[in-house]
């Protein structure tokens, strides 16, 4: 058998034609392996650019600082402080996040709750995001912390601002407060910041209503980050826009007697400017202090604020509504004035009780002294607050005359104030009845609000807007906010009230012989000091209707029944009587007593805040405010209107 | 061209002869993808010798060894040791099962001393050698009929099995294709052929019903929609092509590349080092690249055929068809033009295992050239 044959030769042809093949077969493999490079790289290469690009850099929110609130003269009432917080990185926390918060809690207290919420706010963020684990620390909590840093893996100490408010509960309802992002706020916003941890949004108050001026836009660090979402560097910042700075009319000074003054009760009490509408005070007791929410509710501390009856969360001045009782009178004789039926000569005879129709109405005088005033003319019934007179006077004016009267001094519709959550009271009329109640209007109904009771509410705000109208004879509205970020918030310029002078002079002399004539329901609390004297009006607010069995026994005492059934006492006012500057509504829920506290505390604020004039000092707010210089006007009118003092005792 | 007995100098080749024949030429485009492969593995550990590039210049210089050691033996001593490699190498595969440990999934290395080693590569060179030598003997008409096709096919298939239960489908795949180019190569009728492919086509569906792992399945999946999923298994695929593709024309730049750089490259210094030359260098780095790889195919290629002996043949083109194959289906995968499957791109992928085996058969490449005059009878077995 010969080495090589045929065979061999066979196999070496087939040899070299299937390599042949097989070489041609691996060219169109690496023609396909190049053509797919080109399309990657050169067709799509500008795509996959930009998806590389959006791989490396990421951006990181950067919390710009919040605005401040200040008062009218640069006193801030909401600022930035210095906020000791621990943080856990949960990818850092190697034996896991309830066991790192557990021996965190070995260090500081952390509730059962707390834990809870930090757990849940590292479900919603990624794994290396630090998420705050207690905030507000004191300064010993935070060195303990850090003392027991080794022993805390994924643990971070970091200085931030957090929100403080200097004055606590004293401005609690001007401001509001801030809080943690709630899912439904970040529902109904898309801003970037929502989701920062950590992140705090206005809740109540300016802080609400201003929140996204006052929150300032999101600034941006861009970083180059590896796929496991690691900062590897910095490539650029952007700061943000930090949140714009508030000036309100509020004087902290005043602010704090108002508070002062109300206490504990459950009262409200509100100062305005009578020429351009700026609220001085704003006080709603008892309140709460705002810096609870942003540290974080306790929910013993949620519970207790909830169930009071005092109502600490709510903001009496606009948002609380009562009966304005007497207060209400000074619109009824405008009404009447203004109707042509209260002439100078218009008298009613009180004697102390009234029959409509086969209803039997007592004057407040015959309940407690079981006589009438007397003859009393428009002035004389607002001095003695005699619910004779108005009842008559109202009968013969009719419901849709006082509506009109009562509509031009504000009531019955929000004032617009810059704060949220204002109530807009009730101011009656028969088409209001027939609309809501399907009823005619009675005559009973008109005699209720006569002496405002009955259908018609109205919010301590608005009484006060009512009793600078009257006091101004100009239209002004209350406001609050000055100026937001250097501007001024536009607002219509003030016009004169459509109301006759003669019918303002009339309705002024008869709240100024409230106070200051001997036998004046408010006489006793009067302001002596020369120039400084206040008018107003007093009022009761029944809470109930008594019956007539309770009225014979006597049992309206509001000394011998339960607090909540207690008359609310208040108070409305102006001073000074010529030429007036300041007007004030005071309340106390269930406060009505021989003593008079409310009218008590009004006359002390008032005269300190005449005394003060924070509308004459210079403000500090950074743009001039055209609208409270005075239009020529005013002071022209003013003078011809104003009735003179009435000397005490005359 | 007349057949007659090799010329008896061709049988005493001397030691400095045979160094004079090394294709130097081989060596230095060798060279140079190696130090592109280190180069790269510097790149994409943040320009750093550690960990990878260093111990990388270690495996290609002891690889340089070992091809040029390999080289310089006689074609006739491989052939001898075909069997014995293959049955070594077969030992190993079969004691990975029992001792290995497990690296990604799967058990498929054996620790010796500082080196880990995969016996699935061992077993592709082992197979070519083995292979060729039974294949040297049989000539057109043998290699069609059913005894020694089984004898083939049983040599495939044994190792074949043992490495897709360890399960590492992509060199089952690679062995599989060596195997079956060389009984192609051998000339194995067209009449087995064309019924086996239709069989391959029809036992596929099967395949995916009963034989892959899920993971296996997994990465099929991933690979036809990896939309579905970018963040979690369809990641590598996504990750990858922005690689390639953010490259360009020019390339970011040695030690530029981002995707690698942020470790969104997976595996990035092993089976998808080629992303991170598409990244670095772009399309023309990328194109260069294949270009020298080509070129070593081509000059493989040529040698099978110019060597004079059937087992050189062969043993040339298995060697070099191997190195193809690596290339296709890495390249491939991480392309996105087929699945992931565990296979690295040669000569440029960390690794000691796979950069001595390919480097040890380009040795064997070379011995074929230098031995391309050497004729060995059909019936021979070697000179050992």
């Amino acid at each position: 058998m010969p080495l090589f044959d045929k065979k061999d030769k066979s196999r070496y042809d087939t040899f070299t034609r299937r390599s042949v093949g097989m070489g041609a077969g691996m060219t169109a493999v690496f023609a396909l392996l190049a053509g797919r490079l080109y399309q990657l790289q050169i067709r799509d290469g500008d795509q996959y650019m930009v998806e590389a690009e959006d791989n490396r850099v990421s951006e990181r929110l950067i919390a710009p600082p919040r605005g401040r609130i200040m008062d009218r003269f640069g006193v801030e009432l909401a600022n930035s402080r210095r906020n000791y917080r621990v943080l856990l990185v949960s990818e850092q926390a190697t034996e896991g996040v309830a066991r790192a918060l557990d021996t965190i809690g070995k260090v500081i207290v952390l509730s059962d709750q707390q834990k809870r919420k930090i757990q849940h706010d590292i479900a919603m963020n990624k794994k290396f995001v630090p998420v705050p684990v207690a905030e507000n620390l004191t300064w010993d909590e935070f060195s303990r912390v850090n003392l027991h840093l080794p022993y805390l893996p994924g643990v971070q100490c970091d200085l931030g601002e957090t929100r403080d408010y200097p004055f606590g509960k004293e401005l609690v309802h001007i401001l509001g407060y801030v809080a943690s992002v709630s899912p439904q706020d970040i529902e109904h916003d898309d801003d970037p910041l929502m989701s920062l941890p950590g992140m705090r949004i206005g809740k109540r108050g300016i802080e609400k209503k201003f929140d996204k001026k006052i929150r300032g836009s999101a600034g941006a660090s861009r970083v180059e980050v590896n796929a496991y979402g690691r900062i590897i560097r910095a490539l650029g910042k952007d700061a943000g826009e930090p949140g714009e700075e508030i000036y309100l009319t509020i004087d902290r000074e005043v602010q704090a007697l108002a508070d002062q003054k109300l206490g504990d009760e459950s009262a409200a009490m509100v100062v305005m400017d009578v020429n351009n509408g700026d609220i001085i005070a704003l006080s709603s007791t008892p309140g709460f202090d705002p810096n609870w929410f942003n540290v974080g509710l306790t929910n013993s501390q949620w519970h207790d604020l909830t169930i009071s009856d005092h109502k600490p969360l709510l903001n009496k001045v606009t948002s609380g509504i009562y009966p304005p009782g007497s207060t209400f009178k000074p619109a009824v004789a405008l009404a009447a004035i203004e109707a042509g039926i209260a002439t100078p000569d218009y008298r009613v005879t009180c004697n102390g009780r009234i029959t409509v129709g086969n209803h039997t109405f007592n004057c407040w005088a015959w309940t407690t002294y079981h006589h009438g005033h007397g003859s009393l003319d428009v002035e004389g019934a607002i001095k003695n607050s005699c619910d004779v007179f108005f009842y008559e006077t109202a009968r013969r004016v009719g419901i849709d005359r006082i509506h009109q009267a009562a509509r031009k001094l504000g009531l019955g519709a929000p004032t617009g104030i810059e704060l949220p959550g204002e109530h807009s009271g009730l101011m009656p009329s028969s088409e209001w009845k027939q609309k809501t109640y399907k009823q005619a209007w009675q005559q009973g109904d008109t005699l209720s609000v006569a002496i405002g009771q009955g259908y018609v509410t109205a919010t301590p705000l608005q009484l006060v807007q009512q009793t600078a109208r009257l006091a101004s004879g100009k239209a002004v509205s209350p406001r609050i906010v000055h100026s937001v970020g250097g501007k001024l918030i536009p607002r219509p310029d003030v016009t004169k009230l459509d109301v006759s002078d003669e019918a303002l002079t009339r309705v002024r002399s008869g709240m100024n012989r409230v106070m200051n004539e001997g036998g004046g329901t408010a006489f006793n609390w009067r302001i002596t000091e020369p120039g400084f004297e206040m008018a107003g009006k007093t009022g009761t607010a029944q809470v109930r209707a008594y019956s007539q069995e309770e009225h014979a026994r006597g049992i309206t005492k509001n000394s011998a029944m339960d607090w909540k059934l207690r008359d609310h006492a208040l108070f409305i006012g102006y001073a000074p009587v010529i030429d007036p500057k300041y007007a004030i509504v005071s309340i106390i829920e269930h406060g009505a007593v021989q003593a008079h506290p409310h009218v008590a505390m009004a006359r002390d604020v008032m005269l300190m805040c005449q005394q003060r004039d924070p509308s004459r000092m210079p403000a500090a707010w950074p743009v001039t405010n055209s609208a409270s210089a005075a239009p020529p006007w005013v002071q022209g009118a003013a003078q011809t209107i104003s009735p003179q003092p009435v000397k005490a005792g005359g | 061209m007349s057949l007659r007995p090799y010329a008896a100098d061709k049988r005493t080749l001397s030691f400095a002869d045979k160094l004079l024949e090394v294709n130097w030429g081989l060596v230095l485009l060798i060279c140079m993808i190696g130090l592109a492969g280190i180069a790269m593995l510097y790149s994409v550990a943040n320009a750093h010798f550690q960990p990878w590039a260093l111990r990388q210049i270690g495996h290609f210089t002891l690889g340089l060894i070992v091809m040029l050691a390999a080289s310089v033996i006689d074609i006739r001593v491989w052939m001898s040791l075909a069997y014995p490699a293959y049955g070594f190498a077969l030992l190993l595969l079969v004691a990975v099962d029992v001792v290995g440990h497990v690296g990604l999934g799967a058990q498929r290395w054996i620790s010796l001393g500082p080196l880990d080693l995969q016996p699935s590569e061992l077993m592709k060179i082992g197979l070519v050698l083995a292979l060729s030598r039974f294949l040297h003997g049989k000539s057109v008409e043998e290699v069609s009929k059913p005894v020694p096709l089984a004898i083939g096919l049983a040599m495939i298939g044994i190792p074949a099995i043992f490495v897709v239960l360890q399960p590492n489908l992509g060199t089952t795949l690679i062995i599989l294709a060596d195997g079956c180019s060389l009984l192609f190569l051998a000339g194995l009728s067209w009449w087995w052929i064309a019924p086996t492919l239709g069989a391959v086509a029809a036992a596929v569906p099967l395949a995916w019903r009963f034989v892959l792992h899920d993971y296996q399945k997994a990465r099929v999946e991933t690979f036809i929609h990896p939309e579905h999923d970018a963040l979690g298994k369809g990641w590598n695929i996504t990750q990858a092509k922005i690689a390639i593709g953010s490259g360009g024309v020019a390339g970011k730049g040695f030690t530029q590349g981002t995707q690698s750089r942020l470790n969104f490259l997976p595996e990035k210094q092993t089976d998808f080092i080629w992303t991170s030359v598409c990244e670095e260098f772009g399309f023309v780095g990328a194109l260069a690249l294949l270009v020298l790889f080509a070129v070593v195919i081509f000059y493989g290629v040529q040698t099978a055929m110019s060597a004079r002996s059937q087992f050189g043949r062969l043993l040339a083109m298995g060697i070099i068809l191997n190195f193809f194959f690596y290339i296709m289906i890495n390249g491939l995968m991480v392309m996105g033009l087929i699945p992931v499957v565990g296979i690295p791109m040669p000569l440029l992928s960390y690794g000691g295992s796979a950069m001595l085996t390919v480097m040890f058969g380009f040795g064997l490449l070379m011995s074929v050239h230098i031995h391309r005059q050497v004729e060995i009878p059909r019936h021979s077995g070697g000179i050992i």
